[in-house]
């Protein structure tokens, strides 16, 4: 049985829960403002809605709301999981509603997002409960016009039997549905008679956005709510010592100021527990504004802390972990680096490297540098508690709800079960909001001061605040024999805090001397998932020290990566290639194509890259101009193969971004740190990507693939810091091996 | 404390309130108009902007104070049915990520165009180079206003 249908039997799924007119709406007062009211306009709403199951609701009119079980961040699975279920039901997609599902353990599954997971692991979900319902329905018709079930066809919301001319619409017959056991095995759609899944449709929020409607965290309400800010240590490597808000406290609007622990001492922090700072002074009142100025009032005191002792669980995996004390700073952290490198440790070896280096007739040798990076998620960290007594309602943006629970549930000592959780919009989330310690700050918060709170991070707070894309290095190696071929590959890669190297990646399989190792090094500096975790520096570091190689040989780079990629199909070096050759190749083959690579242009440099990750491929030619010493991005021709494709235009909307980011982030992201302080803590010093500086152009393709879905959220990000190092080298012949480029251009 | 009269989005509102206070915390704060975002707090990223007296501003550096006796357009007050130009080229080209930038966006292409309603590339250029997307959707933002203005 599959797991929705197991999942759903447990819930007792054969009850129907009819809600009364109005009663969804007023059961989520909170999102009722943000529903499409074009569709109720046109159909008004049902007197009254059906659950047939976790995903589906069907009101007596035939209009549906489908649950959409992640949290939404841009990546738009807010439209695309609804119209997976709508497909498998044979919805008519402009009746159908879609709402948020709220944090619903028994009823989801993996409501997180992150790693590009969502829709290729809610596939097989997400078809079965858009099936199951869609059978029930059926059954419901047959029993009730007394015919075959197998006689009995659905399209578009309707349900026909062409033997006796009857026809029902969803809603006449979900009551009945609702009641029926669950089928024994559901029919899934052959792909070639999808009508909705591949086809482009808008996002259900639209409407919502440009109207303004309040979706985000940051714009929850409640009655009684009262506003809180926190202050954190200057550094890192510095704790709370002491404060005095004598000048704060009488200030107007201010109710409490008063110091908080957002974790235990010696707690046991599960994978995405990871907070920099878990003493801080809390400030709450009435108003931003005036919280603000509380803020700038209250005199605190830091001391530098020793090396300690954390406990960590990852996944199952337990680790003493040593964070060193002391305030760090960026040359020392190089130094460890460069000296932690020496002492790594092999992940793969193919062949006899050492060898291959030793008989070389050429070694080429280059080192990459990638910085410290802030998430800058345009809505800054925030999130609602209100803890009454042992029940716990919080609401705001995260990307995994599911994990975040169970912390919270341990720091309060609240079980889960009095524990509700909403998921708004996220306003941007690309990692950092995996890391939710400022979830469990408002808990505390609200359990201190009785009252519902919400916590606001100012924007200073939120780039200071740690959980940054690590810093890293790595050192690659190619050996070239007398006649150019390329013999042997090694590198060595590592960093602060972790090692951003795949071992058994691309070109993993292709090289018959082939040699990986890996380091770390140790910080209070704390890191995260970053979109594309280690990917968005190491295939920036790979995919030039290619392009060199290819020039180093004479060969045309695209040739040089096929090549490589033909070896690895045919006669693979090794076990445990991670990734499709021939997927791998397709797409440098169609940009290619598409980009009509060859045929040069006067004033234009082009550069090519492409990466695996994620489960998907990627390739892009980056077209750039020098005028009056300004980088000009002209286009960006792309191509991707993410298997099936679920909403074709919004999927092209994800890439269009993933291009323009990582220009942004490849050009001017960096984050350095003196005495444990980051240099930067807003926009005013952290340069992001502006409108003039994004590309003027970028053409998306893709693979047209049967394939089930895979990720898109990042597969396409990472690939683009080479293409425009390759690009920019062709401009004016200088490698760039440090990111970020920027300041090497003038 | 002071009382202001604010005209926003064609309505007087009153509010007694720090007259230091940005015009950005009273719209969200005090008049629960909250689609005016808060990105940085100054006047880096464009998220806050609203229209005062025709021309593009970012409420999170304009006090209160300011803004009495001045015209307020927010997100909210473009068009009563979402079909203000701009509004619907937004939509059709489906500009939007995770869309927190988006109003701030929006409102800088409404004062452009209601300024210079055929603007060439470089002038969107200048005129949006103040709101920050961290998504990336530039280039649809460019087609949106082009649309807009088409319109
Ligand atoms: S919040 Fe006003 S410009 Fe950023
Ligand atoms: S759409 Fe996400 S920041 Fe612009």
């Amino acid at each position: 049985m599959n797991p929705t249908s197991e999942k759903l039997n447990r819930r007792s799924f054969l009850k129907v829960s009819a809600l009364a007119g109005g009663g969804l709406f007023l059961s989520v007062g909170w999102l009722a403002g943000c529903k499409p009211d074009s569709k109720e306009d046109l159909l008004g709403m049902p007197e009254e809605w059906i659950r047939i199951n976790g995903f589906i609701r069907i009101g007596d009119n035939g209009l549906i709301t489908i649950m959409s079980p992640n949290p939404e961040g841009g990546q738009n699975v807010k439209t695309g999981m609804p119209m997976i279920v709508a497909e498998e039901l044979d919805a008519d997609w402009p009746k159908v509603l879609v709402e948020q599902a709220p944090l619903d353990t028994d009823n989801f599954t993996r409501q997180f997002i992150g790693g590009s997971q969502a829709i290729r692991m809610g596939w097989n979900v997400l078809r079965n409960a858009g099936a199951t319902a869609r059978q029930l329905l059926v059954n419901a018709a047959a029993q009730t016009w007394n015919v075959p079930a197998s006689e009995i066809t659905t399209k578009m919301g309707m349900i026909y039997h062409q033997g006796s001319g009857k026809k029902a619409h969803y809603g006449e017959m979900a009551s009945l549905a609702a009641t029926l056991p669950l089928p024994e095995n559901v029919q899934l759609k052959e792909q070639k008679a999808y009508t909705i899944i591949g086809t482009s449709r808008k996002n259900v929020d639209a409407k919502n956005i440009v109207t303004g409607k309040p979706l985000f965290g940051i714009d929850y309400k409640k009655e009684g709510m009262l506003i809180a800010m926190i202050i954190h240590p200057p550094a890192h490597g510095m704790r709370l010592k002491s404060f005095d808000d004598s000048k704060a406290r009488n200030l107007p609007g201010i109710r409490e100021i008063f110091p908080i622990k957002s974790h235990e001492d010696g707690y046991e922090r599960t994978f995405f527990d990871t907070t920099s700072f878990t003493d801080l002074v809390a400030i709450v009142g009435n108003s931003t504004w005036e919280v603000l100025n509380a803020k700038k009032a209250v005199s605190v005191e830091w001391e530098n802390f020793g090396t300690y002792q954390e406990k960590r669980d990852w996944n199952g995996r337990k680790e003493m972990r040593t964070i060193p004390g002391g305030l760090e700073s960026e040359p020392e952290q190089l130094a460890k680096m460069n000296d932690v490198a020496s002492k790594a440790k092999t992940v793969r070896k193919d062949g006899n490297p050492e060898m291959a280096f030793r008989n070389a007739s050429k070694v080429i040798e280059r080192t990459y540098n990638g910085p410290f990076l802030a998430h800058n998620c345009m809505e800054p960290m925030n999130f609602f508690a209100h803890i009454n007594g042992n029940q716990v309602h919080c609401a705001g943006p995260l990307q995994k709800p599911e994990l975040t629970e169970q912390a919270l549930s341990t720091r309060l000592g609240i079980p889960i079960e009095n524990i509700e959780i909403e998921m708004t919009r996220l306003g941007g989330g690309y990692g950092r909001r995996s890391y939710a310690h400022w979830l469990i700050e408002a808990a505390v918060i609200s359990q201190k001061v009785n009252a519902p709170i919400k916590l606001m991070y100012s924007r200073e707070d939120d780039m200071t605040g740690g959980i940054y894309r690590p810093m890293y290095q790595a050192t690659y190696r190619a050996a070239l024999d007398k006649d150019n071929n390329l013999i042997g590959f090694h590198v060595n890669a590592g960093g602060l805090v972790e090692p951003p190297i795949y071992p058994d990646r691309f070109p993993a399989g292709a090289v018959e001397n082939y040699w990986v190792e890996e380091w770390t090094v140790s910080s209070n500096i704390t890191v995260g998932s970053f979109r594309a975790p280690r990917s968005n520096f190491i295939a920036a570091a790979e995919q030039s020290f290619l392009d060199e190689i290819a020039e180093e040989i004479g060969k045309d780079p695209i040739d040089f990566r096929l090549e490589l990629l033909k070896r690895a199909k045919e006669n693979p070096v090794g076990e445990n290639n991670d990734y499709d050759p021939e997927r791998y190749a397709g797409v440098l083959e169609l940009v290619k194509a598409k980009s009509k690579w060859g045929q040069n242009q006067a004033g234009i440099s082009r550069g090519v890259s492409a990466y695996f990750c994620h489960n998907s491929y990627a390739a892009q030619v980056l077209d750039l101009r020098i005028e009056n010493g300004q980088v000009k991005v002209e286009k960006v021709t792309q191509a991707l193969d993410c298997g099936l494709l679920i909403n074709p235009d919004a999927a092209k909307n994800l890439c269009e971004g993933a291009v323009v980011d990582a220009i942004g982030t490849a050009m001017f992201g960096e984050l350095k740190f003196n005495q444990g302080v980051p240099d930067k803590n807003n926009f005013d010093r952290y340069r992001m990507i502006r409108m003039g500086e994004a590309p003027k152009a970028i053409d998306t393709y893709f693979v047209e693939s049967q394939v089930d879905p895979t990720g898109l959220g990042e597969p396409g990000y990472p690939s683009v810091f080479a293409a425009l190092a390759n690009a920019l080298y062709q401009a004016n012949g200088k490698r760039l091996y440090q990111q970020p480029f920027a300041p090497q251009l003038t | 404390m002071a009382t202001f009269n604010l005209n926003i989005n064609g309505k007087t509102q009153s509010v007694d309130i720090d007259p230091a206070t940005p015009i950005l915390w009273v719209l969200r704060d005090h008049l629960d108009l909250v689609g005016t975002k808060y990105g940085c707090g100054i006047a880096q990223c464009g998220a806050c902007t609203i229209i005062m007296d025709g021309n593009a501003v970012r409420s999170c550096s304009i006090p209160v104070s300011a803004a009495e006796g001045t015209k307020i357009t927010t997100i909210e007050g473009l068009s009563e049915k979402v079909d203000h130009p701009v509004q619907k080229a937004w939509m059709e080209h489906d500009v939007p990520q995770c869309g927190y930038c988006q109003a701030g966006q929006i409102m800088s292409a409404v004062a452009l165009l209601e300024n210079n309603p055929n603007p060439t590339d470089e002038d969107i250029d200048n005129a949006m180079n103040g709101n920050i997307c961290r998504c990336g959707t530039y280039v649809r933002i460019k087609k949106a206003i082009k649309t807009a203005a088409n319109s």
